[in-house]
């Protein structure tokens, strides 16, 4: 579906993405996993056909977006990171405004439009203005228009940033369906639970370049180990915890406000640090995630 | 891993595949037509009560009291001079209007422009859809204004029927321009500079209210360099019927501008919306 070979974009001196290559195929649900800034929304905004590629290549569907740019827009859904609803309009109108760039039939988008708003929980609400809705029921919409045109590649752009737990958790669970239908996905997030859940396949992107890829899980099992000992101890005090720990796990990773310890049994190795004499303010012991991943590899968190 | 994809099975485009493609700007044009939707009933209750409230005050009132005492405004009495005049300064009016606030907002506050960017249309498509449903409007409200000049029995000539589309020029000559300054801007501060240098002293100054041959000999030249210095003698020329070979270089005059503002709102238009 997307093929890129040492693909740049460049916003005058500075750098947005530096070189990447990747494919996507049909069906797959693809992630770019990454903090703010590592050139995710670049890397959409070139494969969406937004935003000029400054260098090496990208075919989209097959087309160059230097060229088809019309052509390839018309058969992806993009949801942008920031919405760009008609807050005025209704949430129908907004269906059958988006639905006519498309120039499809007017009834056709009204068919659309009523098993589309069935899928994103907003039947109710369909002739609403947009304005007072809850931020979640905006992003669903913003889902819901994106696939008014039935398009072979959705891609989108930090979907349940700036959501609560549950908003996401329904907007997950609508991906998913979509992804069970077989729907192709590009999807970039800095959650990496978001990543776990809903990608079979992610890139970890910093700086403009990719620091790995894999599926989530083979990752983590090349990057991490299967367990993960949290200690938190008095703050400031965490270097000298690390010496005394020392040989303990396979590697520790210092944070500002813990120290974390990997290793293959979380609960042998609490036990030991323990037997040593030590006396962490809390402990936890947990499975490897893809934050672990990230950190191994930048030597930073995701989310600041 | 798929370097080529299949083509599409049926889905999605194919669905208007058997009729002929609307043009891509005009389906932005649908846009700003279902927004105005909203609005229609105020809007063109607007459209009918400025021309009387502005004729009943200037072209009337007013116009008794000059027409007692200097009887003819260059050759007509002060109502028929004043009424295509305010014709020509509500298109741009409305021109300017459409092209200040409703750009910022496409591009900032409703992302209007990003939203059909994601779809088929084009950058130029955006601002040509733009462009026109601004002509669609101007078209309105100065249809409705030459209703209006009718029953104050202001027309002269059959020719009138063309101040219409005199008007949307005139509108678009402003509309152009600004639309392209509005895309290069972060804040709308910029838009009450407008406002005040450059608007309202047109409005007062090129020709509406007074013969410009009434203003001091150096500042004459340069209300005869304005566009609403054209575009109220174009409307007026319609109107009354006077028009002559004057006519087509405010034509000329209206065109050019409008053309030089369409070409600068491609640049400052891609350059805001394609990075």
């Amino acid at each position: 579906m997307v093929t890129a070979r040492g693909l740049v974009k460049r916003f005058g001196e500075f750098v947005a993405v530096d070189g990447v290559d990747f494919d996507i195929a049909r069906g797959e649900s693809f992630g770019f996993l990454g903090p703010n800034g590592a050139g995710k929304t670049s890397t959409m905004r070139m494969i969406s056909c937004m935003s000029p590629v400054s260098g090496g290549t990208l075919r989209v569907l097959g087309l160059d977006p230097a060229t088809d740019g019309p052509a390839i827009r018309g058969r992806i859904g993009l949801v942008p990171q920031e919405d760009s609803l008609d807050l005025e309009l209704t949430v129908l109108d907004n269906l059958m405004v988006y639905g006519r760039y498309f120039d499809l039939p007017r009834k056709v988008i009204r068919e659309r439009a009523d098993r589309l708003l069935e899928f994103a929980q907003l039947t109710e609400r369909a002739h609403d203005r947009v304005d007072p809705l809850s931020g979640g029921m905006k992003r669903r919409l913003t889902i819901a228009r994106a696939l008014v045109s039935d398009p072979d590649l959705l891609i989108l752009d930090e979907p349940t940033t700036g959501l609560d737990p549950q908003a996401r958790h329904l907007l997950w669970d609508r991906l998913y369906r979509l992804k069970q239908q077989g729907v192709t996905l590009v999807i970039t997030t800095h959650y990496m639970d978001e990543a776990e859940q809903l990608c079979d396949r992610l890139v970890v992107m910093d700086h403009g370049r990719f620091a790995a890829a894999g599926s989530p899980r083979a990752l983590i099992d090349q990057y991490s180990t299967k367990e993960v000992v949290e200690l938190r101890f008095q703050s400031g005090h965490h270097e000298a915890m690390a010496a005394a720990l020392d040989g303990l796990a396979s590697r520790a990773e210092v944070l500002p406000d813990r120290l974390l310890l990997y290793t293959t049994d979380g609960d042998a190795a609490l036990a030991e640090v323990h037997a040593r004499g030590l006396a962490p303010e809390s402990a936890l012991v947990r499975r490897s995630t893809l934050e672990d991943v990230f950190l191994r590899l930048t030597g930073r968190t995701l989310v600041d | 891993m798929a370097a080529r994809a299949a083509p599409s099975e049926g889905t999605g485009p194919a669905v208007g595949a058997r009729r002929r493609p609307t043009p891509l700007w005009l389906r932005a044009v649908g846009y700003w037509a279902y927004q105005y939707k909203r609005t229609w009933r105020s809007s063109i209750t607007t459209s009918f009560l400025y021309p009387v409230l502005y004729l009943a005050a200037m072209g009337v009132g007013l116009g008794s009291l000059i027409d007692q005492h200097t009887h003819l405004v260059d050759g007509v009495p002060y109502l028929d001079f004043v009424a295509p005049g305010l014709l020509a300064a509500t298109a741009m009016q409305i021109g300017a209007n459409e092209s200040m606030y409703p750009v910022m907002a496409a591009i900032k506050w409703v992302r209007t422009y990003f939203a059909m960017l994601a779809t088929p249309l084009r950058v130029v498509d955006v601002l040509r859809g733009h462009l026109a449903w601004i002509a669609v409007r101007l078209a309105m409200v100065s249809a409705i204004y030459l209703v209006v000049l009718a029953a104050f029995g202001v027309v002269g000539s059959p020719l009138a029927v063309l101040a219409v589309p005199a008007a949307v020029l005139g509108g678009l000559a402003f509309a152009a321009p600004i639309a392209a300054f509005a895309a290069t801007q972060e804040k709308d501060v910029g838009f009450t500079t407008i406002y005040r240098l450059v608007l309202i002293p047109l409005f007062l100054f090129s020709g509406t209210f007074f013969p410009v041959s009434e203003l001091p000999g150096w500042l004459q030249p340069v209300a005869y360099a304005t566009p609403l210095y054209h575009g109220v003698e174009l409307c007026r020329d319609l109107v009354l019927g006077t028009t002559g070979v004057g006519t087509i270089g405010d034509v000329a005059y209206l065109v050019a501008l409008t053309a030089v503002g369409y070409w600068a709102a491609t640049v400052t238009f891609r350059r805001r919306l394609f990075v």
